[in-house]
């Protein structure tokens, strides 16, 4: 199937297959991934449920649902990916889909060379290999220009030097896509994608302890680590760029799922919970409050919705819109997660309760791949960049 | 005779406006004619100055108007609410007394249903009408009153029997605004501008054909007028939009437009004039400052995001799907774009934002943004209001007990200051 003739730009409304596969993934999370497995795998050493990932993987076919068929994808877009990543989100679920199937799959999608990715890509989507991608070093930006990480070429074929961290599951991946750029190169000059496997000579991998314990962290070391190339040498970069971005949108996604979630479940229990006579969601101390996350949680959606839809329609700018939809989901998610904490009261601050989980996975996300101040300062000096020449 | 097609309605309009339409004729002359031959109404039925279309139909008949320039009937602003509640509630004699020069233009109407007591809780209003053989006899103050200072008549929201619940004693009237006992003053804005009117009403006098629907039933038919509100700045746009070209008729029409915009001219302003963000960051070099860009970009990205969500509630409404939460959520978002625009303009401004007039940035452009945006979430249904709307209808949450909808109206706690 042709995914761009078949799915025509959505035009921020959803066609019936789209929804039907939507509910179809709500349907799977209720069944196979509710709050007391997710539960489990927090308390877990890796935080890694090999069934729950291979059903996403195998029984749904989710991983790689952005991928085209002849690269061993399902061959939809960037908006089905989205309403995978916005259902996985309102669930919480805890797997490395994120890392494996959204960052790595849309990195090697678009930064590598036909021969490494079409080797590589059908192992992705079929679950069969997990990956992550590693960008962000010690200063805790994602922004691939500003990569360190330093790749050598050798008789023995390439070598990197340098610290990668806040590598998603990359205590687990079995194979990490680097980002890496030839020495006395500078921005987005000299950038390539590498892949390290798992245990490769020179690599230390050092899960890290997170903050939220669905989704984990890892710092990834490499001294002379053996690593393949993946890209035209030196080229990377505006694949690398086109992939964040895509990835952008399907975090902010997964972020209006979450959101969704906890206003949801916050509106009913201020329906339910009784104090003073009256249901605490008749006054309207509680009432304006939740007026207002609920106008923050659809704006932050309709900036996800056009984020994919734009991603969708390779190659559109998708920049700008990208950090909107990132900037607005992390603004309305944090907000979310406070008012649901704040309104719930005291129980809302139980570990016994599951508000705590969405709090924590909201506290990540909203600086994960860049904080809403970064992605306000990166959509203003990129409009300005766009009209300073129109000007004179 | 077949049903109207949109083929047939293009040809009966083109037919008709080459035998009718002039740009020579004078404003009211050829809006009588639009009147009489149900063109300028013709989602109207036929009994009453319209041809009974399907709005797409008459957006069809419409659409040819606007090929040939051609001007179109009287009916925006305040004169569109009153054209609507008319058409449902009033009697035959008040359709066909009053609509005519309604829709000429030749009357001018304004809505008496603020009072200084009584703002978002519009039901407790407190001027009275007392009734005898001839009519009513009106006493109080309304306030808020566009266009009061040249209407000829005002719709008016007063209290009938104070002895029922508040949304049960009220009646809608249709009152005279040129006689004694009608007082109509400007009210200063903190802005400056003075667009809006203090209505006195002692002892005013109507008769008893100006009564809209049945005694006591006053608060229905307001909820009519109040249900067109939304469609009042859509008509604005698109008269505005007209392309107006040469003769006689657009210079009446540029004249018309001119009065009736008049106390509208802030209200660019009073939106916070995103639109001047980026060039002004840009041109005064102050978009080097980090804090700057965040305020920008605060006010831009809610500015986006507005439009995209009224992308997907029109999205909905196209594919039948009931209308969802995003639908209801554009005032208060508008609100909380001008304000965000407010603050990146202050921001970029920096120490200069303390100046007005020609001394102030844009001279004095800015300044009148600062001092217009909190109009925004007042007028037309206060943010608050606004919130409860969203909190009850949207998320279902319980209304608020209410301690005033059960009593007599005169045992209800009132304002001061509010006659009794």
């Amino acid at each position: 199937m042709n995914a761009a003739v078949a799915n025509p730009p959505l035009q921020f409304a959803f066609t019936a297959e789209q929804q039907q596969f939507r509910d179809s993934i709500a349907r799977f999370c209720r069944t196979h991934a509710p709050t007391a497995r997710t539960r489990q795998q927090m308390a877990s050493d890796t935080g890694l449920d090999r069934e729950l990932w291979n059903g996403l993987c195998s029984d749904l076919g989710l991983s790689g649902v952005q991928v085209p068929e002849s690269l061993g994808g399902q061959g939809f877009g960037q908006v089905e990916l989205g309403i995978v990543m916005e259902e996985l989100g309102r669930a919480n679920v805890c797997a490395p889909y994120l890392a494996s199937s959204v960052l790595a799959a849309n990195a090697l999608v678009n930064a590598a060379a036909p021969g490494p990715r079409d080797e590589w890509l059908p192992q992705l989507c079929d679950g069969t290999q997990l990956a992550t991608l590693a960008v962000a070093e010690a200063d805790g930006h994602w922004d691939p220009h500003r990569t360190t990480v330093a790749a050598r070429k050798t008789d023995r074929g390439w070598r990197l030097d340098g610290v990668k961290t806040y590598v998603l599951d990359g205590h687990v991946a079995d194979l990490i896509l680097v980002v890496a750029r030839a020495p006395g190169s500078h921005d987005h000059e000299g950038l390539s994608l590498f892949a390290v496997r798992a245990g490769a000579p020179g690599l230390q991998v050092r899960a890290l302890n997170s903050l939220d314990p669905t989704r984990r962290l890892a710092r990834v070391e490499c001294t002379g680590a053996e690593a393949l190339l993946l890209s035209e040498e030196g080229a990377a970069g505006p694949g690398l760029d086109r992939a964040m971005d895509e990835s952008l949108a399907a975090l902010a996604s997964e972020m209006v799922g979450g959101a969704q979630a906890l206003l949801d479940a916050t509106v009913s229990y201020a329906k339910m919970r009784i104090q003073f006579g009256r249901p605490i969601g008749s006054f309207q101390a509680i009432k304006h409050r939740l007026a207002d996350l609920l106008l923050d949680v659809e704006f932050a959606r309709s900036a996800a919705y056009r984020a994919c839809e734009r991603a969708a329609e390779d190659p559109s700018p998708l920049r700008e819109v990208a950090s909107v939809a990132k900037a607005l989901a992390s603004d309305a998610f944090m907000l979310a997660a406070r008012e649901a904490v704040q309104l719930h009261g005291g129980i809302g601050f139980t570990w016994e309760h599951d508000t705590h989980l969405y709090f924590k996975r909201a506290q990540s996300s909203s600086v994960l791949l860049g904080s809403a101040a970064e992605h306000r300062d990166r959509y203003v000096l990129s409009l300005a960049a766009r009209t300073a020449g129109d000007r004179p | 005779m077949s049903p109207p097609t949109e083929a047939s309605v293009r040809d009966e309009v083109r037919a008709w406006l080459a035998q009718n339409w002039s740009p020579e004729l004078g404003l009211a002359e050829w809006r009588r004619r639009l009147i009489e031959s149900g063109w300028g109404c013709p989602s109207w039925p036929e009994q009453w100055f319209g041809r009974g279309l399907s709005p797409a139909l008459a957006a069809v008949a419409e659409d040819e108007m606007r090929a040939v320039g051609a001007v179109s009937v009287a009916q925006f602003g305040v004169r569109l609410l009153v054209a609507a509640t008319l058409l449902e509630h009033g009697t035959d004699d008040q359709k066909r007394r009053l609509l005519p020069r309604l829709l000429t233009g030749e009357d001018t109407w304004c809505q008496l249903f603020s009072e200084p007591g009584s703002g978002s809780d519009l039901a407790g209003v407190t001027t009275r009408a007392t009734e005898d053989a001839e009519g009513w006899t009106v006493t109080g103050q309304k306030v808020w009153t566009t266009s009061a200072q040249h209407a000829h008549y005002g719709i008016l929201l007063a209290r009938t029997d104070w002895n029922v619940p508040k949304h049960r004693g009220l009646s809608f009237f249709v009152l005279p605004m040129h006689q004694d006992g009608v007082e109509v003053r400007p009210l200063r804005q903190m802005n400056g501008y003075a667009s809006f009117n203090e209505v006195f009403i002692s002892d005013a006098r109507i008769g008893r054909d100006g009564l809209v629907g049945p005694l006591g039933e006053g608060w229905k038919v307001a909820l009519t007028t109040l249900a067109h509100e939304r469609r009042m700045a859509d008509s604005m746009r698109n008269w505005g939009r007209l392309q107006l070209g040469e003769g006689r008729i657009y210079e009446e029409l540029k004249a018309e437009y001119a009065a009736v915009m008049e106390p509208y001219k802030w209200y660019a302003q009073r939106a916070g004039r995103t639109d001047l963000l980026l060039e002004r960051a840009q041109r005064t070099g102050r978009i080097d400052d980090a804090v700057v860009r965040q305020d920008v970009a605060r006010a831009l990205m809610i500015e986006r995001a507005a439009e995209w969500t009224a992308a997907r509630a029109r999205a909905a409404r196209a594919s039948g799907q009931p209308p969802g939460a995003e639908g209801s959520l554009g005032k208060l978002a508008a609100s909380n774009l001008a304000r965000a625009a407010a603050r990146a303009h202050a921001s970029i401004s920096g120490a200069a934002a303390m100046l007005a007039g020609e001394d102030g940035p844009e001279q004095g452009l800015i300044a009148e943004i600062l001092v217009s945006v909190p109009a925004c979430s007042i007028a037309g249904g206060t943010d608050e209001i606004q919130r409860n709307i969203i909190a009850e209808r949207v998320l279902g949450l319980p209304r608020e007990p209410s301690t005033d909808t059960d009593i007599p109206f005169r045992d209800v706690r009132r304002n001061v200051s509010s006659s009794r």
